[in-house]
């Protein structure tokens, strides 16, 4: 079965009625995002979020098992996007940007995946965004570890990876979706600040995926998503 | 009022939390060794120890510094006479020289943590120091003189003992 972003097997009627609904929603944000450009003046600057679908959109899919993995297919939208891959490497250093370039200035993991002596991530990176310089922050900054590496995997591939506890840091899904849904290094992916385009929804919304994908049996793609 | 102990001195200064601390350091203070170069954190020549961690002051609120260590490039020694200090003068190591001081504050904290460094480990943890007039190998040989176990196993370490390299 192949899943496609737009169009979810949502059953008979319910993509076009979710085609109407999101053009609704698309005019409706079009709207306040030019109020908010009128009034702020630098609202230009920062690239709007795109939009998560809720776990109910997926509701008419009866089968739990294929809805499991519309739900992670929605999910993976996240997992997939520059602001969370780039510091999940597959390799020693850290990317950069939507083109997701290798970090500058020169990094490397180092030993416990927070950099080297005399260049620790917190050697430049604040537990906040630094407005003015542009550096991104968040509490706890680094990069995730080799066996937690991303970069270059598919959707399917991450699925078994994050439900793996010998390839998640030990975690049951519980603790998978405690720390998708609130850790604070997890959340600067929607709040990244100088102009870089968040992960699509609200960390939230994501929280709400990954709940609804563990309740329906954390299933993984039979095959990979198509987009 | 926000305090901190600059090169063993108690300082309090009355500014917004998000100041960076290169500022504080150069025109509250008047401690002027350390530079300004990109004001991003790319080149490191603002690089000061926090604890004695390196941090890019120019990136770095002053709020973090609060009740905390700062070392400077004026702080490093009491009499300019850290190995590193002494190395840099007998190699010949700066041309214009801007950039120096955080060379050597990145220097003293790899050197800190790692006394036997190789090349590689020179090179991977001052990536972050940019120097225009491009003084790298005398840097990598200037830290090889100056670790404590030191190893003559690289390049720099050959330069370090006058070989050409």
């Amino acid at each position: 079965m192949v899943f496609r972003r737009r169009e979810p097997s949502t059953g008979l009627g319910a993509a076009p009625r979710l085609r109407i609904v999101r053009a609704g929603s698309l005019l409706l944000f079009s709207t306040a995002a030019l109020i908010a450009a009128w009034s702020s003046g630098s609202a230009s600057q920062t690239p709007a979020a795109e939009q998560l679908r809720p776990p109910k959109t997926f509701a008419s899919i009866t089968d739990q098992r294929q809805r499991s993995r519309a739900l992670y297919a929605e999910a993976s939208r996240v997992l997939l996007h520059p602001r969370c891959v780039n510091c999940h490497p597959s390799d020693d250093t850290p990317r950069q940007g939507d083109a997701q370039a290798v970090h500058e200035p020169p990094v490397s993991r180092g030993p416990a995946d927070r950099g080297v002596p005399a260049m620790q991530c917190s050697s430049c990176h604040q537990d906040h965004n630094m407005k003015y310089a542009r550096v991104p922050g968040a509490p706890e900054w680094h990069v995730a570890p080799l066996k937690m590496a991303w970069l270059g995997r598919t959707p399917a591939q991450i699925c078994a990876q994050i439900k793996d506890p010998s390839r998640n840091g030990g975690k049951t899904l519980e603790q998978l979706h405690e720390h998708m849904a609130s850790d604070a290094l997890v959340g600067w992916a929607w709040a990244p600040g100088s102009g870089r385009k968040p992960a699509p929804g609200t960390q939230k919304e994501f929280g709400a995926l990954i709940r609804a994908w563990i309740e329906t049996g954390a299933e993984c793609p039979t095959e990979e998503v198509s987009r | 009022m926000i305090t901190l102990q600059v090169n063993g001195t108690s300082h309090q200064v009355d500014t917004d939390p998000e100041m960076p601390l290169l500022w504080v350091i150069r025109d509250l203070i008047g401690l002027t060794g350390t530079k300004y170069g990109c004001g991003e954190a790319y080149c490191g020549a603002c690089t000061v120890h926090l604890d004695g961690e390196p941090v890019r002051s120019c990136v770095t609120p002053i709020a973090r510094a609060a009740g905390h260590r700062v070392t400077t490039i004026e702080g490093l020694s009491p009499s300019n006479d850290h190995p590193l200090q002494k190395a840099w003068v007998e190699l010949g190591v700066p041309q214009c020289g801007y950039c120096q001081a955080g060379q050597i504050m990145s220097a003293a904290a790899l050197l800190a943590a790692n006394p036997s460094p190789s090349d590689e480990d020179i090179d991977r943890s001052l990536a972050g120091n940019l120097c225009r007039c491009g003084t790298y190998l005398r840097i990598r040989a200037a830290i090889h003189k100056a670790a404590p176990n030191r190893t003559a196993t690289n390049n720099g370490a050959a330069l370090a003992t006058g070989k050409d390299i």
